[in-house]
Formats: C-alpha cells, sequence, structure tokens
C-alpha cells in the first residue's frame, strides 16, 4: 500500500527526479467542445497515479493522446524528461507507453498468444515469434499472477482474463508507463482485486503506472498520487495518503453554481409504478441490474444519483419497453409485462409512460429528420397525426410542432428545420415538448441537461418540476449531482447495478452522496 | 457529414450528383477520343438521336419507363438503408408473371389484362424479394449477397420454364408463345392521336410509362405521407430512434422488400406486355442493375429517380444510335453507367469533400 | 456413364475449377481483411481480355499473363481507393467495377480488333499449352492409375497446376505468417490493429492488390486457358461463383478448394448433359446450374452451419476510442 512508499518519496533521488511523463499545456478541441484545457501534469516514475473525475470530464481524451490516437493541439508531451511526439500508436509504443483501453483491442476468435504477439511479432513467420511470446508469457505469468491460457481463444474467456490479456501485450512490447481507463468498470469485485495485486507487483518491478477511473475507493487503495480532472480541466493533485474520498469527491463535482429550482414541496399521490427484484444481463453475460426494488409515486421526483454506467442508463431501457428483463413491476395496479409481448416501446407509450432518452443524438431524435417529423417519432401511430389509415397529416403535425415549440420557446420556431440544425439545448427541448406534452402518467427522464446552455437548463428543470406539479410521477437519471439535489424529492443511488440507499434532499449532502455513488456504504 | 464540415441542402441534392455525373462523363469523353472517335460529334449523334425526332424520344421515354420501375424499387429499398440488387431476378419474375396472366387467361380488353398483369408482375417481383428480406430480417443473411444470388436463381428458373413449360411445340426458340392481340397495350402514339399530336408508331413506348409515372408519385406518397413511409425513413436514418420508437426492424425490412420488388417486377409490364409481347430469356437486359445507378444518382427520390431514368433512357437511346452510325459499341454506355455508380455511388465522399470545403470557405469569408 | 465419359467430365471439372478457385481465393483475402469484393467478376472480366488482346498481339501468351494480372491490380486499386481511403460504400463500388469491365472491355476490343468486341482466336505460343506430368504417356494404361493420372490430372495448362497450389500457399500466408496474422486481424477488428501499430490502410490495400493479382490469374486463364480468346461477357457468372465458393467455405482456403471442385463438377456435368437422370427423376440442368447459389443461400440462411464473415467486413476503419 501506498504508505511504506511515503517517506521514500518525499527524499527523492536526483535520477528519479524526473517524471516517467510530464504533460506541459495540453490542449484539445472537438469542434466548438474543449475537451482538455491546458492540462499539465507530472507522473512520477515507479508509482500508481491516478486520474479520476466525472464522465466527460476528458480523462480518456487526455489519454488518447498520449497514446497517439488524437493529436494535441497545443502542448508538449515528454517521456523520462524528454521531449517527445507521439502522432500514432507505434511511436507511443516505442516510447514505452502500453495502454488497455475500456473497451479491449482484441481480436475475438484468435488466440491468447495470437493477441499478444501480434503487432510485435518479430519475425515474418509466426512460430519463432509464438514460441518466443510462449516463453515469455510463462514467466509474465509466474512473475505478476497474469495466469491465462496462452491457447485458449479470447472469445471463450471471461472479461478479467481478456484484460489480462491487454495487460499481457502491453508487457510483451516492454512497456514501461502503463495506462488502464476505466480498467474495473468490467470486472467482479474479486477480479478487480486480482487486478489490483497485478498493479502493485508491477510497481515493485519499476513500472508506472496511470489509473483511470471514477471510483474513488479504487483511487484510496492501490495509488500513490492521484490528479482530478473537471470538465476538461486538471483541478488539483494530491498524494493519496495526504488526501481523503470527502476531499476528492468535492473536486470532482465542484463547488459549481448553486441550481436554484422555484419548487413546492411535492404531494405524492398513489403508486405509479412499483419494481421488484429487477435483474438484467447484458449480451457479454455480465449481470447490469442486481436485483432493483423500488417504488415511483404520482406527483413526485424520484432522482438516481450515480455515476455513469452503474446501471441507470439500462434501467431506463428496461423501463422503456426498449430491453428485456427478468423481474416483476406493475403500472397503476396492473403487471407490467418486463419482456415478450406488452414489453415494447409502442405499448409503453400507449401506457403514458413516456421516454426521454440519456442520449438524444442517438435515440432521442432523428438529427435529418425535420422538427416536426421529430415531433411524431414514437407517436406516429397517433390518431390526431392519423385522421384516415393511410394518410399521415402532416399538416397537423406541423400545426402541433408549431404550438409545441412555441410552449417550449424552442428557437428557431421553424418546423422546418432539421434536427441537426438546432443548438443542443434548444434539440432537447423539442425531445422534452414530444414527451411531455402528451401528458404522461409516467415520465422517464436520462441526463435532461446534458450538453444544454444555462439558460434552457432552467427552463427544462421548471417543466419538470410543473409536470410534477401536474400529477405525473417522474424518474429521474442524471449524473449530475447538483440537478438531482435540486429536483428530486427522494434520491435513490445506484452503484454496480444495485440501490446504495435512498435519502431525502433535505437530509443529505453532496459528500454522503458522493460517497454512496463511490460504492462506500 | 462527417467528413469536410456542412453542405447547404440544395446543393448536396444537386451539385453533388450533378459534379458526379460530369466527371463520369468528361472521363468518357476521354475514352471516345482515346478509341479515335469526336467526344463533341458523339454527343451531337446522341442528342439527335435520342431527342431529334419523335422516333428518338419513342425510344427514351421506353427506356426511361424500364429505368424508373427500377430505379425505385433500388431507392424504396435505400431509403431503408437496404440494398436491393436484386432487381434484376425480381424483374425476370415479374415477367413470368406477366405472362401467366397473359397466356393463360383470355382477357377480353386490355385494360383488365393491364391491371391483372401489373397484379402479376407486382406479386412475383414482390415474392422474389420475400425471400432475401425475410432471411435478412429474421435470420440474419446479408441481403446484398442473397439477392445477388437470387438473380441467378431467377435465371436459372426461367430458363426452365421457358424450354420445359411455355415453349410452343416445335420451338427451337427459349421464349414464351405471343400474347393474343387483346393484350396488346396501346402505343403512346395512339394515346397522342387522340389529342391529335402525331408521334412517331415505332418505338415500344406505351401505357406502362404512364404506370410509372404515377408510381413515381405513389412512392412519393408512400415515403412522405404515410405511416409506413415515416416508419421506413426513421428505420433507414437511425436503427437506434426507430427501435425508440417502437419501429421494429425486422417488419420494416420485410415491408420495403416486398414494395422494392413489386416495383421491380413492374417493369416487365412495360418490356414484356407493352414490347415484346412474348417472353424472352433476357427480357429485363440489365435494367435491374441500371436501377442501382438511377437510385442513386437520383439520390433516393422519386422525383430525382423520374429525371435520372430519363437521363439513362437517353443514353440508351442515343448509345443505340452512336452504335449504328460509328464505331462506338453500345457498351460504351455500360461504362457510363458504371462511372455514375462508382463516383455517385462509392466515391461521393471524394467530391463532397472538396464541395464541403469550398462552402466552407465562402462561408468564412 | 461408361468409363472413358467420367473421366472426361472430372477432368473438365478441374479445368472448369480453375478460374473459380484463383478468383475465389483473392475474394478470400479480400474479404479476411474486412474489405469485401463482389466486383470479382469485373476484374477476372478485364483480366481475361487483357490475357488474350496481348497474348495475340505480341504472340507469347505470359506477356499477356502479365498484362492481364497489372490490369487487375489496376481495378483493384480503384476499389481500395474509394473503399479504403474515401470510405466509400464497398458493395457499390464493387457494382460499378462490374460494369466498367462489362463496358470497356466491349469498347476497347471492338476498336481494337474490330471482331463485334471479340478478340482474334489465339493459336500456337499466344495460347496457354497444356503442360504433361511426368510419366504420364508411361502410366497410361496402368488400371486405375492410368485414368486418374494421365486422363484426369495430367495435361492441364500450367495455371491449372498454380491454382491448386495457390490453396496450401494461401493457407500458409494466412495463417502460418505474420503478414496473414495481421491481415485476418484487420478485418476481424481494425483497432486492435491499429493500436498495435500497425497501418490498417496499408494492410488493407495489400489485400486488395493481391486480391487483384489472383483475379489476374483467373481471368488470364479463362481466355488463354479454357478459352482460346476473348468473347464479350465470357466470365459469365464466375465471379459471382467464386463468391459463392467463398461464402460456402466460410472463408477457408482448403475448403474453398472443396466448394469450386463441387461448382466445377456441376457445371462439367451441366456442360455435358442436358438432363440429368438421378435414379428415375429427370434433373434439369438449369436446376445444376441454380444449385450453387441455392446452396449459398440454405448457407447465408444459417440451416446448415452458420456462415460468419469477418467480422469488421464490409466498413471502412474510423478510429475511435
Amino acid at each position: 500500500m501506498s504508505q511504506t512508499q511515503t517517506p521514500q518519496m518525499r527524499q527523492d533521488t536526483a535520477a528519479s527526479d524526473i517524471p516517467a511523463i510530464e504533460l506541459r499545456g495540453i490542449c484539445k478541441a472537438f469542434g466548438p467542445v474543449q475537451a482538455n484545457k491546458n492540462i499539465s501534469i507530472r507522473v512520477r516514475r515507479g508509482t500508481i497515479h491516478g486520474i479520476v473525475g466525472e464522465n466527460g470530464a476528458g480523462k480518456s481524451t487526455l489519454m488518447s493522446i498520449l497514446y497517439g490516437f488524437y493529436r494535441a493541439d497545443a502542448g508538449e508531451i515528454l517521456i523520462n524528461g524528454r521531449p517527445t511526439d507521439i502522432p500514432d500508436s507505434l511511436s507511443a509504443i516505442r516510447a514505452g507507453i502500453g495502454m488497455v483501453f475500456q473497451h479491449f483491442k482484441l481480436v475475438e476468435n484468435f488466440t491468447v498468444l495470437e493477441n499478444v504477439i501480434l503487432g510485435a511479432e518479430g519475425s515474418a513467420l509466426l512460430r519463432p515469434s509464438l514460441a518466443k511470446a510462449r516463453g515469455l508469457l510463462k514467466d509474465l505469468a509466474r512473475e505478476f499472477e497474469l495466469n491465462v491460457d496462452p491457447d485458449a481463444l479470447i472469445e471463450n474467456l471471461s472479461v478479467g482474463h481478456q484484460q489480462r490479456v491487454e495487460i499481457l501485450k502491453a508487457l510483451y512490447r516492454e512497456a514501461d508507463i502503463l495506462i488502464l481507463d476505466e480498467p474495473t468498470g468490467v470486472l467482479t469485485p474479486s477480479e478487480a482485486d486480482h487486478l489490483f495485486r497485478i498493479l502493485r507487483g508491477l510497481k515493485e518491478q519499476g513500472k508506472t503506472i496511470i489509473l483511470i477511473t471514477h471510483k474513488l475507493r479504487e483511487i484510496m487503495d492501490v495509488t500513490d498520487d492521484v490528479s482530478v480532472m473537471r470538465r476538461g480541466e486538471m483541478v488539483a493533485t494530491r498524494v493519496t495518503a495526504q488526501t481523503s474520498p470527502t476531499e476528492l469527491a468535492e473536486l470532482m463535482v465542484g463547488r459549481k453554481v448553486l441550481l436554484r429550482v422555484e419548487k413546492t414541496p411535492a404531494t405524492p399521490g398513489d403508486d405509479v409504478l412499483r419494481v421488484q427484484s429487477l435483474r438484467l444481463v447484458d449480451g457479454q453475460g455480465v449481470e447490469r441490474l442486481r436485483g432493483l426494488d423500488f417504488t415511483l409515486r404520482a406527483g413526485e421526483i424520484l432522482g438516481i444519483a450515480g455515476v455513469a454506467g452503474n446501471g441507470q442508463s439500462e434501467l431506463l431501457e428496461v423501463l422503456a419497453g426498449l430491453r428485456p428483463a427478468t423481474g416483476q413491476a406493475w403500472l397503476r395496479g396492473a403487471v407490467l409485462p418486463l419482456s415478450g409481448p406488452g414489453a415494447d416501446a409502442q405499448t409503453r407509450r400507449a401506457q403514458a409512460v413516456a421516454h426521454v432518452p440519456e442520449d438524444r443524438h442517438r435515440r432521442g431524435l432523428v438529427l435529418n429528420f425535420h422538427a416536426w417529423e421529430n415531433t411524431a417519432l414514437g407517436y406516429h401511430n397517433d390518431p390526431a397525426y392519423n385522421p384516415t389509415p393511410w394518410k399521415m397529416d402532416n399538416d397537423a403535425i406541423i400545426r402541433d410542432t408549431s404550438a409545441k415549440m412555441a410552449a417550449f420557446d424552442v428557437r428557431p420556431p421553424d418546423p422546418q428545420l432539421k434536427a441537426s440544425g438546432f443548438s443542443g439545448g434548444n434539440q432537447q427541448k423539442i425531445v422534452l415538448a414530444r414527451e411531455i406534452e402528451h401528458a404522461p402518467d409516467v415520465l422517464l427522464v436520462g441526463q435532461p441537461t446534458r450538453g444544454v446552455d444555462i439558460g434552457a437548463i432552467e427552463f427544462i428543470h421548471q417543466r419538470l418540476i410543473r409536470l410534477r406539479d401536474a400529477g405525473a410521477a417522474i424518474l429521474l437519471v442524471s449524473v449530475e449531482l447538483d440537478e438531482i439535489m435540486a429536483l428530486s424529492d427522494r434520491i435513490v443511488v445506484m452503484f454496480d447495478g444495485r440501490i446504495m440507499g435512498e435519502r431525502l434532499p433535505e437530509k443529505t449532502n453532496a459528500q454522503e452522496l458522493g460517497l454512496l455513488m463511490a460504492g462506500m456504504a | 457529414m462527417s467528413a469536410g464540415g456542412r453542405i447547404p441542402n440544395w446543393a448536396d441534392v444537386t451539385l453533388v450528383p450533378l459534379v458526379s455525373v460530369v466527371l463520369a462523363f468528361i472521363l468518357s469523353g476521354i475514352l471516345i477520343w482515346a478509341i479515335g472517335e469526336s467526344p463533341w460529334a458523339a454527343v451531337k449523334l446522341m442528342v439527335e438521336g435520342a431527342f431529334g425526332s419523335s422516333y428518338g424520344w419513342g425510344y427514351t421515354l421506353y427506356y426511361a419507363t424500364n429505368f424508373i420501375f427500377t430505379g425505385l424499387a433500388v431507392a424504396v429499398a435505400f431509403q431503408a438503408r437496404l440494398f436491393n440488387i436484386g432487381g434484376e431476378g425480381q424483374a425476370l419474375l415479374g415477367g413470368l408473371g406477366v405472362a401467366l396472366v397473359c397466356l393463360y387467361i383470355p382477357w377480353p380488353h386490355w385494360s383488365l389484362a393491364l391491371l391483372a398483369a401489373c397484379a402479376g408482375a407486382a406479386a412475383f417481383g414482390a415474392l422474389w424479394a420475400l425471400i432475401p428480406g425475410y432471411l435478412q430480417a429474421r435470420r440474419g443473411s446479408h441481403i446484398v449477397i442473397t439477392t445477388i444470388m437470387f438473380n441467378f436463381i431467377a435465371a436459372s428458373l426461367l430458363g426452365y420454364v421457358l424450354v420445359n413449360v411455355l415453349r410452343p411445340q416445335g420451338s427451337q426458340d427459349p421464349s414464351s408463345p405471343r400474347f393474343a392481340a387483346e393484350v396488346a397495350l396501346p402505343k403512346l402514339h395512339e394515346m397522342l392521336a387522340l389529342v391529335g399530336i402525331p408521334f412517331s408508331r415505332v418505338p415500344p413506348v406505351n401505357i406502362s410509362l404512364l404506370i410509372a409515372v404515377g408510381m413515381c408519385f405513389a412512392v412519393w406518397f408512400l415515403l412522405w405521407r404515410t405511416r409506413l413511409g415515416y416508419q421506413i425513413r426513421a428505420f433507414g436514418e437511425s436503427e437506434p430512434a426507430a427501435e425508440y420508437a417502437g419501429i421494429s426492424p425486422a417488419r420494416i425490412t420485410i415491408y420495403v422488400m416486398l414494395i422494392s420488388g413489386a416495383l421491380a417486377g413492374l417493369m416487365a409490364v412495360n418490356s414484356v406486355m407493352g414490347e415484346q409481347q412474348r417472353l424472352v430469356l433476357n427480357a429485363v437486359e440489365g435494367a435491374g442493375f441500371i436501377g442501382i445507378a438511377v437510385a442513386l444518382m437520383g439520390r433516393n427520390h422519386p422525383f430525382g429517380v423520374f429525371l435520372a431514368a430519363i437521363l439513362f433512357g437517353f443514353l440508351y437511346q442515343g448509345g443505340a444510335e452512336l452504335a449504328l452510325w460509328t464505331s462506338i459499341p453500345r457498351e460504351l454506355i455500360v461504362v457510363i453507367q458504371a462511372l455514375v455508380i462508382l463516383f455517385t455511388g462509392a466515391l461521393d465522399n471524394m467530391v463532397r469533400i472538396p464541395i464541403a470545403r469550398l462552402f466552407a470557405l465562402r462561408g468564412a469569408r | 456413364m461408361d468409363i472413358a465419359t467420367f473421366v472426361q467430365v472430372l477432368d473438365s471439372t478441374l479445368r472448369l475449377a480453375t478460374p473459380l478457385l484463383f478468383a475465389c481465393l483473392a475474394g478470400l483475402i479480400s474479404e479476411r481483411a474486412g474489405v469485401f469484393d463482389i466486383g470479382l467478376e469485373g476484374k477476372m472480366l478485364v483480366a481475361a481480355f487483357m490475357a488474350a488482346a496481348i497474348a495475340f498481339v505480341s504472340g507469347n501468351v505470359w506477356i499477356g499473363v502479365a498484362a492481364a494480372v497489372g490490369v487487375s491490380v489496376l481495378m483493384s486499386l480503384v476499389h481500395g481507393v474509394a473503399a479504403i481511403t474515401f470510405r466509400g460504400n464497398q458493395l457499390i463500388s464493387g457494382v460499378a467495377i462490374n460494369f466498367l469491365a462489362a463496358g470497356i472491355t466491349v469498347v476497347i476490343a471492338q476498336n481494337w480488333f474490330r471482331q463485334g468486341g471479340r478478340t482474334p482466336s489465339l493459336s500456337g505460343e499466344a495460347r496457354m499449352a497444356p503442360i504433361d506430368l511426368p510419366f504420364a504417356a508411361a502410366l497410361r494404361d496402368v488400371p486405375v492409375i492410368g485414368p486418374v493420372y494421365h486422363g484426369i490430372l495430367s495435361g492441364h495448362a500450367p495455371l491449372v497446376y498454380v491454382a491448386f497450389l495457390c490453396v496450401p500457399a494461401t493457407w500458409y500466408l494466412l495463417f502460418r505468417t505474420r503478414f496473414g496474422l495481421r491481415l485476418r486481424a484487420v478485418g476481424e477488428n481494425p483497432a486492435a490493429v491499429d493500436t498495435a501499430g500497425v497501418s490498417v490502410i496499408g494492410l488493407r490495400f495489400a489485400a486488395v492488390a493481391l486480391c487483384g493479382v489472383l483475379c489476374g490469374l483467373a481471368g488470364a486463364y479463362l481466355s488463354t486457358g479454357l478459352s482460346a480468346g476473348f468473347v464479350k461477357d465470357m466470365t459469365a457468372g464466375r465471379g459471382f461463383i467464386a463468391l459463392a465458393a467463398m461464402i460456402f467455405a466460410k472463408w477457408r482456403p482448403w475448403q474453398a478448394m472443396g466448394a469450386v471442385l463441387l461448382f466445377g463438377l456441376l457445371e462439367a456435368v451441366a456442360n455435358r448433359f442436358q438432363n440429368i437422370d438421378i435414379f428415375g427423376v429427370a434433373v434439369p440442368v438449369q436446376a445444376m446450374q441454380a444449385l450453387p447459389y441455392i446452396l449459398t443461400v440454405v448457407i447465408l440462411a444459417g440451416f446448415v452451419g452458420k456462415a460468419i464473415p469477418p467480422r469488421a467486413g464490409g466498413a471502412a476503419y474510423v478510429k475511435e476510442h
């Protein structure tokens, strides 16, 4: 653990004074979005350096620059004190950098051995390369507990083993610096513990490790130093032993301008939606929802807090009829099927369950459709739009869109403009107008203000409150803690597919919720 | 657009295909020049041959009729992001449908026969597209490969039926008997004579042209004025969004292939019933494939398909004249067609990116 | 069917399978690298024309073969530029190449030779002469071995033997060399290759060029070995049968050889007999012709062992992390 290292760190010798990696003033923009703003960081050799931050804080972009996937707009990279140009992955590999991506870069129907040598074969014929790799793998396995059957096909390996292959790939290329991007997101707790043992072993051998994560417990457990990123900026670097999860949580979330939403206390009515032991196993066999129980009442907003990727998205999709799950659910007292007939998106809409999806570009809108066409998305079977069975009444939809645009102050209020032509805030208003104006009993809403400007945020929040006051039950999923705190009447925190606890917004604070979000109950 | 920024909508539907066609023509002109002919004279000959007389116009419109049907077939499928390369086979089967209707039922009047032939052609074409559609929707078989395979299977099937079933006793020719005179479709010159316009009696252009134009409107109506069309377009633009809206990808795939196959099948009404008056082995003559070029150039819009079909009708008629009066063979048209497909379909980005840059420059100023 | 006919049918099976085998391996290499190629037909056709034309003009068939390979690779590169560089639709590009070939061969042939879009008949040195395998004549009258060795295996054009040698060569290249490992990886998961520091674009262009070489040999054999000259549309769908064989073989070289032999046999039988009597049921010749395609659809539908193409096939590679 880091404590044993701390004294040595304070009396650094001259040689190890040179950081393994130093970034100076790295900037990177994607169009108008500044993903990395003037980032500088030093990673000491032979340490595990954590980088934490919320989703979209710019961590992955920074690491992609380091691995030659993107080129920085400005700034300098120094490896072992030497300025190094990294235009592509090959240069990164040559500079001694190895990367374990969040989504593995493995060839599924190749063996472990073939994946390890790919791109670093050594000779034109495979046989000698494979033999050499087999021997090396055996040594690495012994040394670092990196046991994997070299002849197994990747597609037959567990996720944890696949990750070991990624680490082996980097070590086979003699990487001195190992970057791991959200390595535990797909692992079980025991697999994660094993991974950390491996990482500590590597550190003892003098390797430098960068661990990107949003899980504070991991940071506290294995890192020596930790840097915090927020909204594209590097806000702080601390020695892990001298900081606390509370401080890190505050740094991550930041002291943002407190959102103020005018609202009266809720007057909850009957139970509208009840869910019991909801479970979901995804296509790769990973359990994403591990038995959820909760109740949603009319006239209240139930906020689901949590770091992205802990099952909230899946929960929304299950309730919206987009993917089948197991367990029980009741809507207004009647059984709500979670799979099979009656568990589809059209039926849900007919049952007055509306859905504002998390990703409006992929799901919520057809970007190439006019605004009015998007107003009919999902409601294309609405009798108001179909006066006769054979003709869709486009004029009626356009009139309806104009009315909705006026009600939601969409700018420009032009139903004929393509969805891609609106700003993020106005796109979101189009989606919200569509879902809210159908006066749903239940509104499922994910990240309602992601990528939305301040003015629109306020407007959207007011509309959600107004819908609540009109008696609708709202399930709000957001990774923005302020938003959850400002809007919710009750808060449920999700971590790793489970509900960690329920709090009332007036009786909790960001620190407590942050700890729950980090899985520390 | 992901690459190179935005292009205004008007430029996207006019400028991009236009530049592609011009590039295709320039390359073809170079080819003509390379084989020792004058490109300029060739163009003049083609324009005169295709548009210089009512005879030329008649053939141009006859070919265009075929291409409208097959172009619409490909365009409808493209709207759902499905590449139906099987128009050739579907049109062959459509021909079989027409022949069976015309040969085995004694029709009192051509109008009734026309209705029945349309139904037969559409039904057979749709059926031939249904199987690949079903295999794609339910079994995940790649629709491009299955429709290619079905083109060949259709050719063999038709060969068998013509040789062993439809061929009259004693005939060496693998073709059906002639249809009865009652089922001959009115030609354009007869129709124009009613309103007193003289028109050449020779070309086979017939009432199917009106059906083709009607189909342009019908497809436009389907895509932009009906619920099914809305769902087809939403599915084609974004499958995740369609899923979110509760649109079933499998069902839309099957519906679209049925419609596409029916449109391709309808082509046979023009060629088999309107021209040959009997079913022959090569009744389709590649029109199914030209539909791909027509749809790509017409930007998958029925109006665009109509214009592109006229252009290809012109190329086919002009090309025939060219072959007649010069040493340039008809296959030059196939080269032009290939280049149009290459530039409008596969090298789209090559044309688009510089145009987008130009607009970006202009916008920056 | 007597023995002599039987031997003749098998003999022509080998010859008919040869262009299919070249084209099938060509498609296999391209698709294994993630580039779909439905333009095999077109490349074969251009190569067939070029081989015949240049062999006629030069009087040497091997110069013709070289020219065929050259022009076929050129067409491959057009496909590569469209599909890899400009990230265009690989299927549409393939369609375009097929039409380009169908048109341009006739235009140039007509202009060059003025014989209705064909080349003059090849003879002598301009035609690919059959070669006798060692001891073929000596073993001729030995029972069993004689008919098989002398009657079926011996006496083909050199390219027939090259085609069948290409099977183990392709297998070796794909499964025993560094290049093959990378090539297969780029068809399955280009991101794995890219993050390993190897150029995805370079690998795919190499595969597409190899595909061109093999299509060139297929076309050259067609017009100088199997026939004696080029005629319009002489590939007659062979490129698509090769595609079918590739799917039928599930993108594996040895199985590809099995598939083309089966399809070659079907063609040989269909050429020889009009109707085949199997247990009293007359099977029409058209059924023989359609069988390769029907079998392929059945395989594609997954009713008999699912055919899973390389996972990254058909899509251009776009970096994302």
